[in-house]
């Protein structure tokens, strides 16, 4: 399945900062849901900023118009600021992006757990991600920093605990 | 020489206010003083005396010896055949013109009350031949008397011209209305080409810092003449003129009393405080236009709008084509029309370029 961009994709002053307050917001959050979304398709989890300039998603070819590294950096800010975005280096050039919240990625595995009726079971973490029951839910292949995330909201939900194993970690739900 | 009388500042029967100036002083002879009254058939000649560094301008005016039966006046005593007026606040030029117009009309002769003084003394210096210093003296006022004469034909030819030029302004002001009516006889590009010439002719009488001194009072008058005569041009550009326009179109139109910046600034300024139809407007960017009173904002932004979506996209140098306005003022309105919400810009190597806010 092929990526569906956003019609604003194809708007050149969309490749533009706006200097109108209102028109700028409107314009960030399109910029923000279209980041996510094209990071979900591809199960992007880490961005460079130097390389996402030249990354289809900041740079239209067909437009010949692309974001300038300012203005990345205002999407990544607005990002950061919505809890979907975290940086990796104090100088703000690589960042964890996620394209779901620790809280709703949680949210979905507990979910997943409480429907097949497996609370109060333990798992491993790779089990989790990368185990033949999760294959077909949204969180298999989730890398393992994100799942530890998630997990870690659960745990001060107090809807599950993270156990240390001998070969990694292990999670218990309630 | 005693020379002024006392005077309560009251019109006399017989007497009427040629011309008013503040800020001028008086000199007897090199003294300063203030004062008072004097008629003007005692003048025998006057000369300006140009202003210099730290010097107002002056009038000279040369008086003849005041006849015996005049009531003695404030000062009775003057070794002096001269007095001076200093101009503190300009306005003598002005002055000067219509003294000059009063000197040569000498309507105070047509008076029916009888003034021996001037005649008296008049023929009297004609018939007298004297040598020595008192036929020096003669022969020099003699002379001042020819200079004086020479100089009120002078500026008798100029008011005279002033005069022509009303008529001539008059005239093509008609002329031009006429065109109007039957602008399909007659061709763009001659209608173009008239109204160049009718440009050239510019104000018969402009506003002058010597008219009407120095400060708000100047700027007022100012303010006036430019509401005047920007009307019909700011019609023609669709209400609205960059100010560095306004100032070569003013300056044009005013040939030689060249308008400084700062005094065309601080005309427009005055715009609102005196009703006049113009406003002078500040954009952000710190451009400064006059535009029509009528001129809405609402309009301009629609129309920029509707432009845009007609065609797709537009720069404002495209946009200036469109319009046939100059490209300064088209970029603010498309500004304008951005910070309402309206457009949004694309900024690429090609250029500045609007959309319709589609966001």
């Amino acid at each position: 399945m092929s990526f569906e961009w956003p019609w604003q994709y194809n708007f050149p002053p969309f490749f533009t900062l706006q200097p109108n307050v209102e028109t700028r917001q409107k314009q960030l959050a399109a910029w923000c849901s279209l980041a996510l979304s094209y990071c979900r398709h591809h199960k992007l989890y880490t961005l460079d900023v130097m390389e996402a300039q030249e990354s289809p998603v900041f740079n239209n070819k067909k437009i010949e118009r692309k974001l300038s590294m300012e203005a990345i950096q205002v999407v990544f800010e607005e990002l950061r600021k919505k809890g979907n975005l975290d940086w990796l280096d104090k100088n703000k050039s690589r960042c964890l992006v996620m394209w779901r919240r620790p809280e709703e990625w949680g949210k979905l595995i507990y979910q997943w757990v409480s429907k097949n009726g497996m609370v109060n079971s333990v798992f491993t973490l790779y089990e989790l991600s990368n185990g033949d029951d999760t294959e077909g839910e949204e969180f298999h292949g989730l890398e393992e920093w994100m799942l530890l995330r998630s997990l870690q909201a659960l745990q001060t939900d107090g809807k599950a605990e993270i156990i240390t194993m001998d070969d990694g970690k292990g999670v218990k739900f309630f | 020489m005693d020379r002024f009388s006392w005077s309560n500042g009251l019109l006399e029967i017989n007497e009427t206010l040629v011309i008013q100036q503040r800020g001028v002083r008086l000199y007897d002879g090199d003294d300063k003083e203030c004062c008072i009254a004097m008629p003007l058939s005692q003048i025998i000649l006057f000369e300006e005396q140009a202003a210099g560094i730290g010097k107002s301008a002056k009038i000279v005016i040369h008086l003849h010896a005041t006849p015996a039966n005049k009531e003695p006046g404030p000062y009775q005593h003057s070794k002096y055949s001269f007095i001076k007026l200093s101009f503190k606040e300009h306005g003598q030029i002005e002055f000067y013109r219509r003294l000059t117009e009063e000197m040569t009309q000498r309507r105070w002769e047509n008076t029916p009350v009888s003034q021996p003084i001037s005649t008296g003394t008049g023929s009297q210096a004609g018939r007298i031949r004297a040598v020595g210093i008192v036929g020096i003296e003669r022969k020099i006022e003699e002379k001042r008397k020819e200079t004086d004469k020479n100089i009120s034909e002078a500026f008798e030819d100029l008011s005279k011209l002033m005069v022509k030029a009303k008529e001539m302004v008059e005239l093509s002001r008609s002329i031009a209305n006429k065109i109007k009516d039957k602008q399909g006889d007659i061709t763009e590009d001659e209608t173009i080409r008239f109204k160049s010439y009718l440009l050239s002719m510019g104000i018969a009488n402009p506003v002058t810092r010597d008219t009407y001194g120095s400060g708000t009072h100047y700027h007022m008058q100012l303010a006036k003449q430019l509401g005047d005569m920007l009307q019909a041009p700011l019609e023609e550009r669709g209400g609205m003129m960059a100010l560095t326009e306004v100032y070569c179109l003013v300056n044009r139109a005013r040939g030689m009393e060249l308008l400084s910046p700062e005094d065309l600034v601080n005309a427009c300024k005055m715009f609102e405080s005196l009703k006049l139809p113009l406003r002078l407007r500040v954009f952000d960017s710190g451009v400064m236009v006059v535009q029509l009173q009528s001129h809405s904002e609402e309009e301009m932004i629609a129309s920029a709008l509707d432009n845009v979506l007609d065609k797709g996209s537009l720069t404002a140098e495209e946009f200036a084509k469109l319009l046939g306005l100059s490209v300064l003022l088209c970029k603010e309105r498309l500004l304008l029309a951005e910070k309402m919400g309206h457009l949004c810009r694309d900024d690429s190597v090609e250029g500045l370029r609007f959309y319709a806010n589609r966001f």
